[in-house]
């Protein structure tokens, strides 16, 4: 109380010994504060985002670029290497993020339940997290090697013939979004063991004394309670998968043929062979396609409230 | 704690609450133990006995007990490949975390600050830019153009600016939700004594954010160490490599050498293992929260 009455009259006098100079000018939150970053951002991300759209539309090399209208999109979406990368980014994308929902939820439920060791399970839950993609991408692709790798070695003990995970064309991008799962589960569950944290004791004592059993827990409490922390996970793990390049191009880089290429590897091959133009385009449509994804998906599941 | 999986029991006639402890599952806990340690910590293990190996021991690529240990051996080999290019990749990768680290805390806390304290037209607008940086993917081919239009493509400021214009979003949010728990009364006080928005900001407001920075530093160092898309694209070329780089291409080069891949992917590994060690709830809040928010 006594501040705000201080702040009135502070204000009071300024306003008046300033009158018509511009108090704006001494606000203790001036806007220059702005100027640094705004510059890095706009001139190294906005300037850029913006350029992709006009290059995009035009056959640029190192030295000159050409308008030619929707030339590179046409080619884009004629070559079925291109397109099949759009589909696998796609199938990438919910593949993993589903996956790390339902398995974040399940691991932050028994990492919150009474059992030993629950601080030591978090961490090594959690580590792969923090561990360069690329270190990840290369020791699984040791791991996962069809004649020699310790996965196949393994279920070989158990009498089942494993299959080449990663030269195997119709099962190396399964394979990589596993690795991808493997990798980003910790920071899900993490998430989710937050969530639940923060759900009131009040309920679940509640539900005790009604009789409710720990599936009546699951269902009826954490899953409309932790809600919060699911809509953050999926939209999270979506925009990582969407935008996903270094563990698949450390694995497999594309292959093999096309068959695990996504579109931020598509970019990349585009741009080493020289072909910017439509490096460019391929950027464009994974702007349009993480917008059209994203931004009406959380705008639906930060609409709907839970009540209870 | 909260008891999320207690025994299902019959309605019994409300037992004191603050009592209830339900015994640990140990069958549960045994299960969940050694799948974790199938799962999560034979790779971390694998890439350790693989870097103690010799060639040929390595080669087969077994979960098993060196035959021979040449841990110090594999470690100077992998030093010594390529004219110490890890070396080299080292102090590059600690250049850019530091340098790109420390203009980011700087710059985001202030962007946070005045978009957390002063309400105007332009929130609106910067919170637009501010999750359109954390959504949006970057336009490669672009900004390696404006790169070389300013001079630094292939450069190591022009690496760390971008990881700068990379990284500010996910930071602004993390500050801003936190100085909006610092109390607006001390600025006022502060005022009053007859602070500018200078001495304001660097001398009452930044001291009291060593928590956020702190976990801002975890994260993005951590983000920044292991980021392998940037240097790829706009720091190409053996001589300004980092770590990330390296990595990846031994792996091109020394197939036949896994001894040595997995001493390089250790190396890597463990500037990050470190920090956890020290700073788990740090990154484990940074990390969340950011996410929370976000």
């Amino acid at each position: 109380m006594a501040t705000t009455t201080i702040k009135q009259q502070r204000t009071g006098r300024r306003a008046a010994a300033t009158a018509g100079t511009g108090q704006r000018k001494h606000s203790p939150y001036p806007y220059w504060f702005y100027a640094p970053a705004a510059v890095i951002y706009a001139v190294l991300f906005l300037v850029p985002t913006l350029l992709a759209f006009y290059f995009s539309l035009t056959r640029w090399s190192i030295f000159s670029s050409k308008f030619i209208g929707f030339g590179n999109y046409v080619t884009f979406f004629k070559e079925p290497a291109l397109v099949s990368g759009l589909w696998h980014t796609l199938i990438y994308a919910v593949l993993t993020s589903g996956a790390k929902v339902v398995l974040g939820m399940l691991l932050a439920v028994l990492l919150t339940s009474q059992i030993v060791a629950r601080g030591w399970l978090r961490s090594v839950v959690f580590f792969p997290t923090l561990v360069s993609t690329i270190g990840v991408g290369l020791t699984f692709t040791v791991l996962m090697n069809p004649e020699k790798g310790l996965i196949n070695k393994a279920l070989e003990v158990i009498g089942i013939q494993g299959p080449g995970w990663l030269t195997n064309p119709s099962l190396a991008l399964f394979s990589v979004a596993l690795v991808d799962i493997w990798k980003g589960v910790g920071l899900a569950t993490l998430i989710y063991i937050a969530g639940i944290v923060s759900i009131p004791h009040e309920y679940f004592e509640a539900a005790k004394v009604d009789g409710a059993g720990a599936w009546d827990n699951f269902r009826r409490i954490i899953l409309p309670l932790a809600r919060p922390a699911t809509v953050t996970v999926i939209i999270l793990s979506l925009i990582g998968g969407l935008r996903s390049f270094d563990l698949i191009w450390a694995m497999t880089r594309g292959g093999p043929g096309f068959t695990s290429d996504v579109i931020a590897s598509v970019i990349y091959k585009q741009y080493q062979a020289g072909f910017y133009g439509l490096s460019t385009a391929g950027n464009v449509v994974l702007f349009l396609v993480v917008t059209a994804i994203i931004l009406p998906l959380s705008r639906f599941l930060n609409r709907k409230e839970v009540d209870l | 704690m909260t008891a999320t999986s207690a025994p299902a029991q019959v309605a019994t006639p409300a037992p004191p609450v603050t009592t209830r402890k339900p015994r640990p599952n140990y069958w549960l806990s045994l299960i969940a133990i050694v799948v974790s340690f199938v799962v999560f910590v034979v790779p971390f293990l694998f890439t350790l006995l693989t870097a103690m190996k010799n060639r040929q021991d390595a080669a087969e690529l077994t979960f098993t007990w060196p035959r021979q240990f040449q841990f110090v051996q594999n470690f100077l080999d992998v030093l010594q490949a390529r004219d110490y290019l890890l070396i080299i990749a080292y102090i590059n990768s600690t250049i850019l975390t530091v340098g790109s680290v420390a203009i980011l805390v700087v710059l985001s806390a202030m962007v946070a600050y005045v978009l957390q304290r002063r309400t105007s037209r332009w929130n609106g607008f910067v919170n637009f830019l501010v999750l359109a940086g954390l959504i949006m993917p970057p336009a490669v081919v672009p900004t390696i153009w404006v790169l070389q239009k300013l001079g630094l493509f292939r450069t190591m400021p022009g690496l760390i600016l971008v990881e700068v214009a990379f990284g500010l979003s996910f930071c602004v949010l993390l500050f801003r939700a936190f100085i909006s728990s610092i109390p607006r009364e001390l600025d006022e006080a502060a005022v009053i004594d007859g602070a500018g928005p200078v001495r304001l900001f660097f001398r009452v407001i930044f001291p009291l954010l060593r928590s956020v920075v702190i976990t801002v530093i975890l994260t993005q160092s951590v983000f920044v160490f292991n980021d392998f898309v940037n240097p790829l694209y706009f720091l190409p070329g053996d001589e300004n490599a980092t770590v990330q780089l390296t990595i990846y291409n031994f792996y091109s080069q020394f197939t036949t050498q896994y001894n040595l891949l997995f001493m390089d992917i250790l190396l890597i590994t463990i500037p990050p293992l470190i920090l956890y060690i020290f700073f788990n709830r740090q990154i484990v809040a940074g990390m969340t929260s950011g996410a929370v928010k976000g």
